[in-house]
């Protein structure tokens, strides 16, 4: 993406994701109606709130698996999706597309491992065919991150033959082996039974003591409330309230907020 | 209670199995058949083993054989490949795309093998000449069709266009049995559209592709025999010409299909380790 410009908004304000009137409609239903948010660099920002109320798909909006129908939307000082000259938007091509997800991990609700391959070889999978990483060298690096995801003895396994937890540590070392600069989890625990879901947050957590910069959609408040740095909780569309964690979690302002809440803590 | 109840009840279950007196009588109409056909293969001299034994191996049989292997083999590849185009074409954005496959599947599937092998051999009467240029402008090069056209080049793309219309169809099913899930941590990772179809889509979809292509490979094999229609000379085609002067009818052509099911047997098992390949990863 360097022949692109990058945008004055962006760029000098430490911003990693900075959201601005993101409008996205599915059909006739309008799913984001115009979401402002800013995640700074090594920020832990969670995102909650009932289901279909638009995080996730505001999430995949980040890294452009969703392309949004209004409003701007910056991955650390570049406009996602688009590349704008003067005043016009020109749609990027799908290998400026590609690219500009190299830099953006992402974590599934349902894992999605590649099934055909070992835990090393999803691993060493995108830095040989995106980056042209040589073999050894990539695969150097899977094994240092599956060991550090704690799966040094799993590294042979299909997907299929680990169990939840293990799968989704595997899908966390995947997407940092393209050492990405921000990394999206979209409910990474929610698919999980409930004595595995510690063994991934540990992952995630140790992550953003590490000075990752995440966004994570997530039913965990006990997670948010512990390693989040902001909270955002979003009903039908919008943000209705966002904050330190620990204050929106046991003072809630808004009355959705406090409904919300109510139920799930 | 008894103590010794009581025993039988902590110990191992010895109960009286279910009786299945289906089986007995199955296998006793199974066993007379058997019998009845083994007393006819020996017995009956209209089969003359002797005779078959004669020309198993005899060089216009050899020479049948081996076009129909590699007939085979050329359609299935070049069926396979035209399939994958088609298949791809069918699931392309681009509705000009889309339109053209779905009209060549349309055709080729809806019109019997037979009949289009005799087009094909007849192919020189609707284009007598073969040209190189611009359409509906001047040619650079042309020559007769006839000349740069056989028997076996009919025969075999006969078979690898009407191959091609089925294996689209398998492909396709193939491709969307994929879960999305996978196209979209691929492109989440910055693969590009054809790398995720060549290293994740595509290996995932043989594992569902391999069983009907392995049916498609054994069906076609059988089918080469069609293309003395065109006419090209393979197994059936050779064992009709020498029946044709030794009137050992039967003889020959059974002959033929033992021929046919040691080939089809190869090719089980090939096809038994490919599945086994591309089932890889997947509990069973």
């Amino acid at each position: 993406m360097s022949e692109t410009t990058p945008t004055v908004d962006g760029t000098a304000d430490g911003l990693m994701v900075k959201a601005e009137q993101v409008c996205k409609k599915f059909g006739n239903v309008e799913v984001l109606k115009g979401i402002d948010l800013q995640v700074r660099q090594g920020e832990v920002m969670c995102v909650v709130g009932p289901s279909g109320s638009g995080k996730s798909t505001f999430l995949r909006c980040i890294n452009h698996l969703e392309k949004i129908d209004a409003g701007r939307l910056w991955v650390d000082g570049q406009l996602v999706g688009y590349h704008q000259r003067g005043h016009k938007l020109y749609e990027l091509r799908e290998k400026e597309v590609a690219a500009q997800r190299r830099d953006i991990g992402m974590v599934f609700q349902r894992f999605n491992l590649f099934p055909h391959m070992t835990a090393l070889q999803n691993v060493m999978e995108a830095p040989m065919l995106v980056k042209g990483e040589a073999k050894d060298a990539a695969r150097a690096r899977a094994e240092q991150l599956l060991g550090r995801v704690g799966l040094s003895d799993r590294m042979g396994n299909y997907p299929s033959q680990l169990s939840g937890g293990q799968q989704q540590r595997v899908a966390i070392a995947r997407a940092l082996a393209m050492q990405p600069k921000l990394m999206l989890f979209d409910e990474p625990t929610s698919a999980l039974d409930p004595e595995l879901v510690g063994e991934v947050l540990d992952v995630m957590r140790d992550l953003a003591r590490e000075g990752m910069t995440m966004v994570v959609v997530t039913h965990e408040m006990g997670f948010a409330r512990e390693v989040g740095d902001s909270l955002v909780f979003m009903d039908e569309g919008v943000v209705v309230e966002q904050g330190v964690p620990r204050e929106v979690l046991a003072n809630p302002q808004h009355a959705r907020t406090q409904a919300f809440l109510s139920k799930v803590l | 209670m008894s103590v010794g109840e009581t025993e039988q009840r902590t110990g191992m279950i010895k109960a009286v199995p279910v009786r299945h007196p289906g089986r007995w009588v199955a296998a006793a109409a199974v066993a007379v058949l058997a019998a009845m056909l083994v007393n006819n293969l020996v017995t009956n001299e209209a089969y003359n083993w002797a005779e078959q034994l004669k020309y198993l191996f005899s060089p216009p049989v050899l020479e049948g054989v081996r076009n129909t292997i590699w007939l085979t083999v050329a359609a299935m590849a070049g069926g396979i490949a035209l399939g994958i185009v088609l298949a791809l074409m069918r699931l392309s954005a681009n509705p000009l795309l889309r339109g053209a496959a779905w009209i060549y599947i349309w055709v080729f599937r809806g019109t019997p093998l037979l009949t289009q092998l005799l087009i094909w051999g007849n192919i020189g009467a609707l284009f007598p000449t073969l040209g190189l240029g611009i359409p509906f402008g001047p040619e650079f090069v042309s020559a007769q069709a006839s000349a740069l056209y056989s028997a076996a080049a009919a025969a075999a793309l006969g078979l690898i266009f009407n191959e091609a219309a089925y294996m689209a169809e398998i492909v396709r099913g193939g491709i969307q049995s994929v879960d999305s899930g996978q196209q979209e941590a691929a492109s989440a990772l910055g693969l590009t559209k054809a790398q995720t179809l060549r290293r994740i889509i595509l290996p995932q979809a043989m594992r569902v592709i391999a069983p009907p292509t392995g049916n498609e490979a054994i069906s076609m094999l059988k089918n080469t025999s069609l293309v003395m229609a065109v006419p090209y000379l393979e197994l059936t085609f050779a064992v009709q010409n020498i029946y044709a002067h030794t009137y050992q009818i039967i003889p020959m052509l059974i002959m033929a299909c033992l021929w046919y099911l040691f080939l089809s047997s190869l090719m089980m098992i090939g096809q038994h380790y490919l599945e086994r390949h591309y089932g890889k990863g997947y509990a069973r």
